[in-house]
């Protein structure tokens, strides 16, 4: 029982001692990229939305659809292209949290797992890193939804 | 009483195997890194002209075999024994080279410490008898350890800074009972240390400990001090990993020199941002079958400490939160 504890202290000694030697990452430094990279994505989807709503004279949310479509091919084909693992290690957080990055995490299993066959492969594999993000995406937005049925309306 | 065991975990190896031959093959990443010269091959693309990562994999561990066996003039027919592993789940790389080598196979599971603890293994059946000629071969590959233990390959993500780079490489070892090669004398068997690290982006940290404590229990058993070793290597700790060496091993009085390396922080160049260095049983497998074989053979080097070092993790393990346990396998190699 002493040398458990023993063994505890120990534990949480080296941990410390671990937490305090470890390079760290450069938060600032990844914060400006992932503003800078999150920034151009988010700038070029608005002169999408711009494009659809002057040129082709769509309506708002129709724009809106037009510009996730648009930026959804380039994202999964950048990835196709092995490009976007390049940007989304420079850019971070910039390149992985607007829709493209999205698209990143479905296609990039996609083509991984391509080689265990299209159903045990690709079928089951497709949502690995998107999967977790549509189960409490949808379900957040149920509740939200439910939220503002009872008490907002 | 066993008579060839020193102190708590050193074996003695009475008939000290002789390492006939070795040779390494490796990634183009690799190849592109400080030691490139020294491999015997250096694929220019690391499918290697196979269907799948996996494929190309078992085909590099199969092709260091044979390459090493060339080296001494030998045929598959002529060894009696093969003993190794790899990283992947049931270590279907060794296995699936095995079954097309047709020689005798012995396969082990020590992660990234396989490479050393097939020596050891290899040393006892040599040293006992039990075989004239031993082949001990490891691989790893950067693509099938990226996709068993972490993300797809185009995923846009960031790695940590400690994270290390898989690499992508086999390498084998002739052990024979005669020859005028490098011998193997002793070999201290790891205990598995664990000291609660869970980040699986940190290995070097989670298998210092283990590595401390093989090196510790080595020269205490043998009563030796480390400057009486040319070099002490370690497998695959990476620079945080090896800077915690040496702090810890201070602790307990024990100071390493500028002899010490490791061969995680000797295969990738800095410009190569690798984060912390190099990891996988390759790693060690194909630094110490070319180039510290290689110094061996010039005779720059004469004793040397070889400790490879394997974090026991599996992706289930770490997804249940597990801590990650390490262990440390140390052999000398001296030439007379």
């Amino acid at each position: 029982m002493n040398s458990n504890i023993g063994q505890k202290e120990k534990q949480k000694e080296y941990q410390k001692y671990v937490q305090q030697k470890m390079p760290k990452s450069h938060i600032v430094t990844n914060c400006a990229k992932a503003f800078v990279g999150g920034g151009l994505i988010c700038m070029l989807g608005q002169a999408i939305s711009d494009f659809a709503t002057n040129y082709y004279q769509l309506a708002k949310p129709d724009a809106a659809s037009f510009t996730a479509i648009v930026l959804v091919f380039l994202g999964a084909t950048l990835t196709g292209l092995g490009v976007y693992d390049d940007l989304g290690k420079f850019f971070g957080a910039g390149t992985i949290v607007p829709i493209t990055g999205f698209a990143n995490s479905i296609v990039s299993p996609a083509m991984e797992f391509k080689r265990e066959g299209y159903v045990l492969g690709i079928g089951a594999k497709l949502f690995i890193i998107a999967g977790p993000v549509l189960v409490y995406g949808i379900s957040s937005s149920i509740l939200v939804g439910l939220i503002s049925y009872m008490f907002v309306r | 009483m066993a008579f060839n065991r020193i102190g708590f975990s050193t074996l003695k190896y009475l008939n000290m195997p002789n390492i006939t031959s070795g040779a390494a093959i490796v990634g183009p990443v690799e190849g592109k890194g400080p030691l490139g010269k020294y491999f015997d091959i250096v694929l220019d693309d690391d499918l290697w002209g196979e269907k799948s990562w996996e494929k190309a994999e078992s085909k590099m561990f199969e092709t260091a075999v044979k390459l090493t066996l060339e080296k001494a003039n030998k045929k598959a027919t002529d060894v009696q024994m093969l003993v190794g592993g790899d990283l992947l789940n049931q270590i279907i790389s060794a296995n699936f080279a095995a079954r097309t080598l047709q020689i005798p196979f012995l396969g082990l599971f020590g992660a990234c410490s396989t490479m050393a603890e097939s020596l050891l293994v290899g040393s006892m059946i040599v040293d006992g008898g039990y075989a004239d000629d031993v082949v001990c071969a490891t691989c790893s590959h950067f693509s099938t350890a990226e996709r068993q233990f972490r993300f797809p390959l185009e995923l846009g993500s960031q790695k940590s800074p400690t994270a290390q780079r898989t690499v992508t490489g086999a390498g084998a070892t002739l052990l024979s009972k005669t020859g005028n090669g490098p011998k193997i004398k002793y070999g201290t068997v790891g205990t598995v240390i664990d000291l609660g690290i869970k980040d699986a982006g940190n290995m070097g940290a989670a298998m210092a400990p283990a590595a401390v404590h093989t090196i510790t229990a080595h020269l205490r058993d043998l009563n030796r001090t480390p400057d009486e070793y040319d070099l002490i290597v370690t497998g695959d700790l990476g620079a945080l990993g090896s800077d915690i060496v040496r702090d810890l091993i201070k602790e307990q009085g024990i100071t390493l020199g500028s002899n010490y390396t490791d061969c995680g922080c000797e295969i990738f160049s800095k410009e190569q941002d690798t984060h912390c260095g190099g990891s996988g049983c390759g790693c060690s497998a194909s630094v110490l079958n070319t180039f510290i074989l290689k110094r061996m053979r010039e005779g720059v080097l004469k004793k040397v400490l070889f400790v490879a070092t394997g974090a026991l993790l599996s992706p289930t393990s770490s997804q249940q939160g597990e801590s990650i346990p390490g262990v440390a396998h140390a052999l000398t190699i001296e030439c007379d």
